[in-house]
């Protein structure tokens, strides 16, 4: 495999596609954000569970490509315990991340394995997209949202 | 009257790698391979004589069409107008006054929906298409239903392999259908339906026919009176052609009937400041200055075409498709879309556990386009149960070297992603 593709498949990536984490319906949840990408027809749907201002737990359901898949899988696991505001201040780092390959490394974390997905511009879709849902779901939005505002 | 109507069928002995170096673009290196281009069936690419067909008229003869008197209005008029009478010799239209320019196969039926469509469609009036048909041979309709209270129909689709299921034909085929639109190929299975037994059997009816021939045009011998359908339609760019360009035709006795479908210049024989009045079709539909540049591009397209022999383009691209066909069936974990046998020029498949969109990045990084996706066929996707997926598309430039190379990246993305 060339360098771009190792970069934009690392095998963390790779490895949360196979076996994604949290992939199921939450009980109990109060909270619900839908991702769709007309493009490619990927559909997530992001679970949480709130209590105040507090994510306590989300887990995700639905089908797509192994990026958004994994991207997905990986925001559970990053936002479980964040606030509201915490959520939406990392939205922005892994959205300026993904769009500019730019790292801010305190902030990310392990989800800077998606900086490379910047060198592909027809999938910083795919990898965006659960986290349209999961800000749609802190902030109490209903109903889905695409992702089609998202310039390539 | 156009009397040159034969379509040369010999089979003569055909150079296609000589062809092949006709395309300038096919030439590079994409992320450090050597670039082979397997989407055509979304868009083809341009021979020089097309390309340069384009330059020399900006070069020489730019000017607008129809109204003026100087020489560089004369001569861009003729042009244009000797284009006409060219996709008219090509499709066999009984008059150049048939062809009707338009942007592309999805503003052809855009217009038939709206103009043929608000004259001829009321409430409780059946619209019949099949699941096999493009967004743009869907939604035109929809919008028409919603306009007018008519109801659509569909001839449905047998699965896999992708065949219209025609056992249902006499129940859906009725006198209340208004119009019957389907398409000739289709761009994600790749079945080839039988447009001319259709037609017949809703000419009988009085059921109005248009064909959708964006991916027949150019790749098959295409003749109007022998499919017997009222209307047509296909795009240049899918054909070495220009893109922003494409055709409409139709029956001059059913489009001389048809109300206008934009209004503004080039359209009117007299405009007073509460009245007008139209010329004929097909200056009828053609408001506004047209794509120039794009018509007698299409006019180069279409000579280059015939050239080669539509039958000889077919040929070529049904034994790609059916070797490409036959390789990916050996492979294990692919599942394959469309008929095994006479499909046309593209192969649609899927690979277990491994999205289309996964197998388009990968395959790009290999120098290697192919489209991943639900090819504007959401409803199809639908009903087969799956969200999308990847498709090889051939023209006559492409060769079975790059079959053999597509299929060697398929094998590598199926080991890289442990399928």
């Amino acid at each position: 495999m060339s360098d771009d593709l190792d970069e934009l498949y690392q095998q963390v990536i790779l490895d949360h596609c196979k076996t994604p984490r949290n992939f199921r319906v939450l009980e109990g949840a109060n909270r619900k954000g839908e991702g769709y990408n007309p493009l490619c027809g990927d559909n997530y749907t992001v679970f949480m569970k709130m209590d105040g201002d507090v994510v306590k737990d989300i887990t995700f359901q639905g089908s797509g490509c192994c990026i958004s898949k994994a991207s997905a899988s990986l925001l559970t696991d990053s936002v479980k315990g964040k606030s509201k505001s915490e959520v939406k201040e990392l939205f922005k780092k892994v959205h300026d991340m993904m769009t500019t390959g730019h790292v801010d490394d305190e902030g990310v974390g392990k989800l800077a394995v998606f900086a490379g997905v910047h060198k592909f511009p027809a999938r910083v879709k795919c990898a965006i997209l659960s986290w349209h849902a999961a800000v749609a779901a802190v902030d109490g939005q209903d109903g889905p949202v695409s992702t089609e505002n998202e310039s390539n | 009257m156009i009397t040159d109507t034969t379509i040369p069928t010999q089979s003569k002995k055909i150079d296609w790698a000589k062809l092949r170096a006709d395309f300038p673009i096919l030439d590079q290196k994409v992320h450090g391979h050597p670039l082979v281009y397997l989407d055509n069936a979304a868009s083809s690419q341009k021979p020089r004589a097309v390309i340069d067909c384009v330059s020399n008229y900006y070069e020489r003869d730019n000017a607008n069409v129809h109204r003026g008197i100087h020489e560089l209005s004369n001569r861009a008029t003729t042009a244009f107008e000797a284009s006409r009478q060219r996709v008219a010799t090509f499709i066999n239209a009984k008059t150049p006054d048939e062809i009707i320019f338009t942007r592309g196969t999805t503003e052809g039926i855009n217009l038939v929906a709206q103009s043929w469509g608000s004259k001829n469609i009321k409430a409780g009036d059946k619209i019949l298409l099949t699941e096999m048909e493009h967004h743009s041979n869907i939604v035109p309709w929809q919008l028409l239903a919603e306009r007018t209270g008519a109801k659509l129909v569909y001839i449905p689709v047998t699965g896999d392999e992708g065949l219209l299921d025609l056992s249902k034909l006499d129940q859906l085929l009725t006198p209340e259908v208004k119009i019957f639109a389907l398409t000739h190929i289709s761009n994600s299975l790749g079945t080839v339906n039988p447009v001319a037994e259709l037609c017949e059997r809703a000419r009988k009816l009085g059921v109005t026919t248009l064909v959708d021939a964006a991916q027949s045009a150019g790749h098959l011998p295409l003749d109007v009176q022998k499919i017997g359908c009222d209307f047509l339609v296909f795009s240049g760019h899918k054909i070495c052609g220009p893109t922003g360009i494409g055709v409409l035709w139709g029956r001059q006795e059913v489009l001389d009937a048809m109300p206008p479908y934009h209004g503004g210049g080039e359209m009117i024989l007299t405009v007073d400041f509460f009245k007008t009045t139209y010329k004929k079709a097909p200056h009828r539909f053609e408001a506004g200055t047209p794509d120039i540049s794009g018509v007698i591009g299409l006019h180069a397209a279409l000579d280059y075409l015939d050239a080669i022999g539509r039958d000889n383009i077919f040929k070529h691209d049904q034994e790609l498709a059916s070797y490409a066909y036959d390789q990916l069936a050996q492979l294990q974990g692919v599942r394959l879309f469309g008929p095994k046998i006479g499909r046309a020029g593209l192969v649609s498949f899927l690979l277990d556990d491994v999205h289309a969109h996964d197998v388009v990045t990968v395959a790009d990084q290999r120098g290697v386009a192919l489209r991943g996706g639900h090819h504007c066929n959401q409803p199809l996707m639908k009903k087969l149960g799956i969200a999308s997926t990847a498709r090889a598309s051939f023209y006559f430039y492409n060769t079975r070297a790059e079959v053999d190379r597509f299929i060697e990246v398929i094998r590598e993305i199926q080991k890289f992603f442990g399928a």
